[in-house]
């Protein structure tokens, strides 16, 4: 077998243990779903998004759109990577032939497709029922959902090496995202968030991923680039991915 | 490679120590596995018997000694290497969401030369499962997928580490069976349990660890000076008998616990002979007499006795 068919059945494989794994299913694809159409049906109007005026149901369609990457490459991947490690799972294939950057690679590229079919999926829903415009900037859009997801699946591994149980794996990832889903622009308008509560969302990714995502809707910047936002998630890739690189372990945290 | 090692020898080990901070888990240990044997290391909970297994399968690294596998350090031994054993470790949950043979072919792909997917499910005994997710599995199905992925890759080296742990009866017999199968095709097996009658079964050759050293070595006949031992001849008394009744020769020789006499003798046949020719002289039929010898289990028990253990 050569070494991109040996990639490719492990990613193929690893899609569909995400796919047939139920928790994955609701929390990862359908939860995302239901915030959209909820968030839609309660918060109507517009806001104001950096000077420009913006409807409710369009912020709602990038903001949700970073849950879901999130969800996909942060939280389900990170409980993914914590309960195979510490069933002994990683550790088994660690004693096979296949190099370990392909289990990394296969896991994070599975968050990063799951983030790209959840946007497409938002988008759709979002122009559909509630007429939300799609950007004409699709690329720039693309190049921050694949950057975004990338950067949060390395986030991921970097946590995955301080949670120790598998019960703890679903507790740690949520309490670090839902807070900051309320004061990163996801759930709340920015505008609307206190000064101060902005200026700790802003030390941490998920602010600027919202960004990244909203700024191809911003219909009068016709789609530009948010290269800042970008440049801030790419930092939090490469920082997390040496932390992942220095700590990460195969075996379960009870085998010295 | 500076190790003595053989080409018949898969696996050499001298001097093998492993510390974790002050404490000393293995000391000193040496160890040969020739090809084609069935290897079984024995050993209480805690006596180093899983540092040793994992040192050999390239999951730890030592503190101190020499060890070869297949001609290589596990040490830093790579995936050419890694191709070329199979493992069953002592214990690894399963991808619940797969099907047994979606998990073994998956396996198969990671091999140079792997063997028929569906003859080693068929092997291990799934063959009835084999579409079947491995969440809806046994607990001894579960193992036994474990042993077909160690299979799958057609190793030279099997590392077995408690294989039939939770099988029911008839689950081991069939696993030992795949093993003994294992062994006439040619491969090696390093194997560890905690069931004498399994290692009494299969193994050619056993070490036995106690406190990080090995107490004794040996086929299992042998181990421990066991096919030197005396031999054990018990019966209880005839009613209205004392055990001084019993022929001089004998009365000196006999204990008495629970109402059953016990003599050891190094003379089993000629020991016999004078209590049973008493027995007759006396109109007693001795009904439940019985002579035994010590079993591997007696041997290990012996020699493993001193090592209090911590459960690992």
């Amino acid at each position: 077998m050569s070494e991109a068919a040996l990639f490719s059945r492990q990613f193929r494989v690893d899609m569909l243990r995400f796919w047939r794994n139920t928790q994955s299913r609701y929390f990862t694809i359908l939860l995302p779903i239901v915030f959209l159409v909820i968030f839609a049906a309660i918060f109507k109007g517009v806001t104001v998004v950096e000077g420009h005026v913006m409807k409710l149901t369009t912020f709602y369609v990038p903001g949700i759109m970073a849950m879901g990457l999130i969800s996909a490459s942060y939280v389900n991947l990170t409980q993914a990577v914590v309960t195979r490690r510490e069933g002994g799972e990683l550790k088994r294939l660690r004693g096979t032939p296949l190099p370990a950057a392909y289990v990394i690679c296969s896991r994070a590229a599975v968050g990063v497709v799951i983030a790209v079919v959840m946007a497409v999926i938002l988008l759709v829903i979002g122009n559909v029922a509630y007429g939300v415009p799609v950007p004409h900037a699709l690329g720039a859009l693309l190049v921050a959902i694949v950057v975004g997801a990338a950067a949060f699946a390395c986030v991921g591994f970097a946590v995955s090496t301080v949670i120790t149980t598998v019960e703890a794996a679903a507790p740690a990832t949520n309490l670090t995202v839902l807070p900051l889903y309320f004061i990163s622009g996801v759930f709340v308008p920015e505008r609307q968030i206190p000064a101060f509560l902005r200026d700790i969302a802003e030390v941490f990714p998920i602010y600027h991923l919202a960004r990244a995502l909203r700024e191809p809707f911003i219909e009068a910047h016709g789609g530009p680039f948010a290269a800042g936002d970008i440049a801030v998630l790419i930092l939090w890739g490469v920082v997390s991915l040496a932390v992942a690189a220095r700590r990460f372990r195969w075996t379960p945290s009870d085998e010295s | 490679m500076s190790a003595a090692s053989r080409p018949a020898d898969v696996i050499t080990v001298r001097g093998l120590r492993k510390s974790y901070g002050a404490h000393e888990v293995v000391r000193g240990i040496d160890l040969t596995v020739s090809r084609g044997e069935v290897f079984a290391f024995l050993g209480p909970n805690g006596a180093g018997k899983t540092t040793t297994v994992e040192i050999l399968e390239g999951y730890r690294a030592r503190s101190a000694g020499e060890v070869s596998v297949l001609g290589e350090d596990p040490a830093g031994a790579g995936r050419e290497w890694r191709g070329r054993i199979g493992l069953v470790l002592q214990s690894c949950t399963m991808p619940a969401e797969l099907s047994v043979r979606e998990l073994v072919a998956l396996y198969a792909g990671f091999y140079p030369a792997p063997r028929d997917i569906d003859e080693t499910i068929d092997l291990v005994g799934l063959g009835g499962q084999a579409d079947q997710r491995i969440s809806s599995l046994s607990g001894g199905q579960v193992r036994r997928m474990e042993v077909a992925l160690a299979l799958i890759g057609d190793p030279e080296l099997i590392f077995l580490d408690e294989p039939t742990t939770g099988f029911d009866p008839a689950a081991r017999q069939n696993a030992w069976e795949v093993i003994a199968n294992l062994k006439a095709i040619g491969k090696t097996i390093f194997l560890t349990t905690h069931y004498m009658d399994e290692a009494q079964r299969l193994a050619d050759r056993v070490a036995v660890i106690a406190a990080g050293a090995i107490v004794a070595e040996g086929t299992p006949a042998t181990l421990g000076g066991r096919d030197q031992a005396r031999s054990i001849i018990s019966f209880t008394l005839p009613a209205g008998a004392e055990t001084a009744a019993l022929p001089a020769a004998l009365a000196s020789d006999a204990r008495v616990a629970d109402g059953r006499v016990r003599l050891e003798t190094d003379a089993p046949a000629s020991t016999l002979h004078e209590l049973t020719s008493w027995a007759l002289a006396r109109g007693d039929e001795l009904t439940d007499l019985a002579v035994s010898r010590p079993t591997l289990e007696d041997v290990y028990l012996a020699l493993t006795a001193e090592d209090v253990g911590e459960s690992s």
